[in-house]
């Protein structure tokens, strides 16, 4: 009986021998220190990694099915839909996992703008992001024209053509890219190669470096503390806890709910409306029939809106790819002196939610039709998209600062919020009396409850 | 408050299938409905056939789905001589298409995906008669469509009310002026079956899928109760 476990320890340690697996493990799961203060908006990284995961799988079993082939792609997708065994689920989980990677990596992002993770020392893991964001829009927008509809076809049509915008080369450049006149045969055969080999391998060491770099300063966290600074006699910070158990178990729930999600979308509503699958992607490419109305898919219709706004073709383009290239600048230009949000000024505060509601309505305005309403809307937000990151070297000098605290402070956490948010039920409802006793709406309460978080929302802002 | 921003942003843009003008009328989709969609699988193949094919499903694929026999399909759904293992193919070539009709029929089986069920209920409602139009109809929700209303025996003819708006003329509405072989309420009903069957052809493993999800979605919330109490346990010490 004892001997078979010596056996495998034996072949263990054989390995162990030779390989640094245990060290590896430690360093950056065992013992890797993270503030035990995360809270919902870190969940985001860990998910991110997920997707990927999904996407390589899912693309994989796709490839096995797929032709790329100007004459067979669609027909090809439609057989993995229909014929292939449960091709149907393993296309679907890759089309929403499309979608999903970008809400997951915006609000990862978002995080960063948040608690400035950006910011000194963490400037190169930014960079990295950063890489791969554009490594994402590259591998998302080749995946793209892979279905060979007409979304693909025009969509890819549209932004290629971009490039013949550029002075004296554009027009050589764009044929050099498509390998021909218009987006063909030879463009699908490229692109795949990019989607499924390339770029993933961009993806994946980029992914490496982004996590190695993180693991190199440490986290940052949502008081913007740095931890390192306090330490038990055993020098662990203080206020850390190791990155496994803790937060693998805590990243497991966090998997659950994104996973409820992503099944709901899979399940019950794999086109979300036209707007993870376009309805007009259904009809087969066509290069002789333009469709009224190109929009690209949703994630990245904040930049095509910035595109659109700039009433001059290579001006729009600087100006789409210039809307990019700030983020990358982000951590030289927030002169800002401390990092996270609960601690910085007002004027951050609200110019951080001009900036949100401004991509979001980029990002809406960018899958309407032209109207010239619509492009003066969208001039506006393009001008709060710019002036957020190009006036904040002058906007975050002007900042009254809050004094941060020394150690992490620990926020109540929604489970002990529960009475909290029960109270507020109560509030706004109320119960008739008599027989059948019912809980109805109580408009006193509601505009007590309104009032109040309108008043709350403004003193947080300051 | 983001949240809330850009769930009202998208709810507003919801009507992403845009059309013509003309106001949609909404089909009565119901896929559990199996005699709904063999009477229009029959429809189709008697009226739709002829002109356009559904080369991405078999009649095997018709037979399993809406529980028929494979010799019924064969029989009283199929052309002659058509395979069970074969798609739904039509006889017409193209040659004879683009003489015929300006341009190839487009193939129908993914047609309920990209216009949407109401779209092409309201448009195999909305043939109305114009003389000016090679096959004497037009249509108010696709205008000068190249097609001829191949349900016509069955509807009879429709003429247009026209609303004079300043300088433009608009459609109103379309009255029946003769009776076709079908009463108004069963031709809507035939329409709406053979939308039914659309629906059905443009992804089959629909209901599947929505069955399946429920299984799924449940797995994942015993998961969730497991993972969550794993979580409080490990984090306890954690203050």
């Amino acid at each position: 009986m004892n001997l078979k476990p010596t056996r495998l320890r034996m072949c263990g340690n054989w390995v162990l021998d030779r390989f640094p697996l245990a060290q590896v493990w430690n360093e950056h799961m065992a013992h890797y220190y993270a503030p035990k203060n995360f809270n919902f908006w870190y969940f985001f990284g860990s998910l991110a990694l997920l997707v990927l995961v999904n996407q390589f799988v899912t693309g994989i079993l796709l490839t096995m099915n797929y032709k790329p082939d100007a004459k067979l792609a669609f027909d090809s997708v439609e057989y993995i839909m229909r014929d292939v065994n449960w091709g149907w689920l393993v296309r679907y989980m890759h089309s929403t996992g499309a979608s999903a990677f970008f809400i997951v990596i915006y609000l990862h992002m978002f995080r960063g703008l948040l608690y400035g993770s950006f910011k000194q020392p963490r400037e190169l893991i930014w960079i990295f992001g950063m890489l791969l964001f554009v490594a994402l829009m590259a591998e998302a927008f080749m995946g793209y024209l892979l279905p060979w509809g007409q979304m693909s076809y025009w969509g890819a049509q549209v932004i290629i053509s971009l490039f013949s915008a550029i002075p004296v080369i554009g027009d050589d450049l764009a044929l050099w890219i498509r390998g021909d006149y218009v987006i063909s045969d030879a463009t699908l055969n490229r692109f795949f190669a990019f989607h499924v080999i390339a770029v993933p391998l961009v993806l994946v060491l980029l992914v490496f470096m982004h996590i190695v770099a993180l693991h190199e300063v440490g986290s940052n966290n949502p008081d913007g503390v740095d931890i390192k600074k306090s330490k038990d006699p055993w020098g662990h910070p203080v206020d850390g806890i190791p990155f496994h158990p803790y937060y693998t178990v805590k990243d497991v729930v966090g998997v659950a709910v994104f996973l409820l999600f992503f099944a709901t979308i899979i399940f019950y509503m794999p086109e979300m409306g036209g707007y993870f699958l376009e309805h007009a992607n259904f009809i087969p490419a066509d290069p002789m029939k333009t469709p009224e109305h190109i929009a690209p898919v949703w994630y990245f219709t904040p930049f095509y809106s910035i595109l659109r706004a700039i009433p001059d073709k290579f001006a729009g383009v600087i100006g789409m790819g210039g809307s990019i290239v700030v983020l990358f600048l982000l951590p030289w230009l927030d002169r800002g002196k401390v990092k996270s949000i609960r601690y910085r000024g007002g004027i951050y505060k609200k110019a951080l939610m001009l900036f949100v509601i401004s991509f979001i309505a980029l990002g809406y305005l960018g899958t309407q039709p032209v109207t010239p309403l619509a492009t003066n809307m969208a001039r506006i937000f393009t001008a709060i998209y710019f002036g957020f990151f190009l006036l904040m070297p002058i906007y975050t000098r002007w900042e009254k600062l809050k004094p941060v605290p020394s150690h992490i402070t620990m926020q109540p956490t929604l489970e002990e919020r529960i009475p909290e948010l029960k109270a507020v039920f109560d509030e706004v409802t109320l119960v008739t009396e008599g027989e059948n006793a019912k809980r109805g709406f109580n408009p006193t309460g509601a505009k007590n409850v309104l009032v109040r978080t309108a008043k709350n929302l403004k003193k947080s802002l300051d | 408050m983001k949240k809330l921003l850009s769930l009202l942003l998208f709810s507003l843009s919801l009507n992403v299938f845009a059309s013509g003008g003309a106001e949609l009328q909404s089909a009565d989709i119901d896929l559990t409905d199996k005699v709904s969609l063999q009477r229009g699988a029959k429809h189709f193949v008697t009226y739709c056939l002829g002109c356009h094919s559904a080369k991405q499903i078999r009649y095997l694929r018709i037979a399993n789905d809406l529980g028929l026999d494979e010799k019924h399909v064969l029989k009283d759904i199929a052309p002659e001589g058509a395979g069970i293992y074969e798609q739904l193919h039509s006889a017409m070539n193209k040659h004879d298409a683009e003489k015929w009709f300006g341009t190839q029929p487009p193939d129908l089986s993914l047609i309920a995906r990209s216009r949407g069920a109401d779209w092409l209920y309201s448009y195999l409602k909305g043939f109305y008669a114009d003389k000016n139009r090679p096959f004497g109809v037009n249509n108010a929700i696709f205008e000068d469509v190249g097609m001829p209303n191949p349900l016509w025996q069955l509807q009879g003819e429709q003429q247009p009310v026209y609303e004079i708006d300043g300088e433009r003329r608009v459609l109103e509405k379309l009255v029946s002026s003769s009776a076709g072989s079908q009463s108004p309420e069963d031709f809507d009903k035939t329409v709406n079956d053979l939308v039914n069957f659309l629906v059905y052809v443009g992804e089959p493993v629909q209901l599947e899928r929505q069955q399946m999800g429920k299984y799924v979605i449940f797995y994942l919330l015993i998961f969730l109760v497991v993972a969550y109490l794993l979580k409080k346990e490990y984090w306890k010490d954690v203050h």
